[in-house]
């Protein structure tokens, strides 16, 4: 138990997932305009990395686990990708409200490499199918806890006066800096 | 200039993933805490996408169009593994120091981009050198921002000492060391995309505007290359060919 916690408080806030190691900028600096895009990304990405980190694990430690793990990238990106597919039809079809809150968000993650970061960092790590899992929400976390301050700062940053080269991305990238910044006072927590 | 040599050109100068095109961020951003590692990085990532042009520009005709983007997936995922090994096996601390980001070389937009914008539609030799092109000004980039990064965050160039460190009290350089931290990334690609703002809006007053940044710094998916899975992209870059 402890050692979940450990891990859970380690990725979701000591390692951001977005802030210290960079994976996830693209939907970081894309879907941050509004508060309540940003909360919707953060949930598909929740749901999605949770379960991407279940089915990875699984089908690490019972196919490809000992003989074929030099497949893991190509076997992870492929079943990440079907995943995420199958998780828009299914949401689609079983839990519309579910699919209308978040199922925007969702095709945008296909692709998004937190998704296969975090599943190649349980391998890494040697986590167990119950730590990747935890791993995969708290990673997810980190990144929903990112976005959504970030989505707050830029409502505010409309109202101010930017140089002109530093209006759009630039600002975007030197607030990003700053909260990194602060994310790094956590460094002493485990 | 013939076509190959015109390919190398344009992925260097004229279309720079890193300065101009703005492709490829989260590598650019991850591994440029030294020279040596955006170089190697930068590398590795050129080794992938000459081999991916290759093998998908010959495959062009075969792959249906419908499948197209897994089929490329696949096979960039298998030159990134085989790379992986390499690097592993034959540069050890390199492994070491780029760690995770190496698999990560599939999903950069830059590899994918190519294979869907170039080298599924252009022969062999040129997706060739349309790959060495690109990925040498990737390379090219890495290296200037790991520069950067080294000189002020630990006052070195590939690990040799260029500044004279402040040490018992006399003069010298006193290192920022959150440069070569996390968040002195941010800092740096900031300035860098302040500063290709300023030289944009020079270029398009004397007429002659650059290509336009893509990718996700560009709040633009159109150009993303994986684009072909997401159905929820914003497609404003061909919205407005086409209503031009």
């Amino acid at each position: 138990m402890k050692e979940l916690i450990i891990i859970a408080i380690g990725s979701a806030i000591v390692n951001n997932v977005v802030l210290s190691q960079f994976l996830g900028l693209c939907p970081f600096l894309g879907v941050s305009k509004k508060v309540n895009t940003a909360a919707g990304m953060g949930g598909a990405v929740i749901f999605v990395l949770t379960l991407a980190s279940l089915v990875t694990s699984i089908i690490y430690k019972f196919i490809l686990y000992p003989k074929y793990d030099y497949l893991q990238t190509i076997v992870f990106i492929l079943v990440i990708a079907a995943l995420v597919q199958f998780v828009e039809m299914f949401l689609k079809k079983a839990m519309p409200p579910l699919y209308n809150a978040l199922g925007v968000y969702l095709p945008l993650i296909t692709t998004n490499c937190a998704v296969l970061g975090v599943a190649l960092k349980n391998v890494q790590n040697d986590y167990s199918i119950l730590s990747g899992v935890v791993n995969g929400f708290a990673t997810a976390v980190g990144f929903t806890i990112a976005i959504v301050i970030m989505a707050g700062i830029r409502e505010k940053i409309e109202y101010n006066n930017i140089p002109n080269a530093f209006k759009g991305s630039a600002i975007v990238l030197v607030t990003a800096g700053l909260m990194a910044i602060a994310f790094f006072g956590f460094s002493g927590v485990i | 200039m013939n076509k190959c040599t015109e390919r190398i050109y344009n992925g260097i100068i004229k279309e720079n993933p890193t300065f101009i095109l703005m492709l490829g961020m989260c590598p650019t951003l991850a591994v440029t805490t030294s020279a040596i590692n955006g170089l190697g990085m930068g590398l590795s990532t050129t080794v992938v996408l000459v081999m991916s042009n290759m093998l998908i520009s010959l495959l062009r005709n075969i792959i249906p169009d419908k499948v197209r983007v897994p089929a490329f997936i696949v096979v960039v995922a298998s030159f990134v593994t085989i790379v992986q090994f390499l690097v592993q096996g034959f540069i050890p601390s390199l492994y070491d120091s780029l760690g995770i980001y190496i698999p990560l070389i599939v999903v950069n937009c830059i590899i994918l981009g190519r294979a869907e914008s170039y080298a599924s539609k252009n022969p062999v030799v040129p997706s060739i050198f349309d790959g060495i092109g690109m990925g040498l000004g990737f390379t090219v980039g890495l290296t200037c921002i790991g520069i950067v990064r080294e000189i002020l965050g630990a006052g070195q160039i590939f690990g040799a000492q260029v500044l004279p460190l402040a040490e018992n009290g006399g003069l010298g350089y006193t290192p920022i060391t959150i440069f070569v931290l996390a968040p002195g990334a941010f800092f740096v690609l900031a300035c860098l995309v302040a500063i290709m703002n300023v030289v944009r809006a020079k270029a398009e007053k004397k007429g002659k505007p650059l290509p336009a940044a893509q990718g996700c710094l560009a709040g633009d998916c159109a150009s993303c290359g994986q684009s072909g899975m997401c159905t929820g992209k914003r497609n404003t870059a061909s919205e407005k060919k086409e209503n031009a």
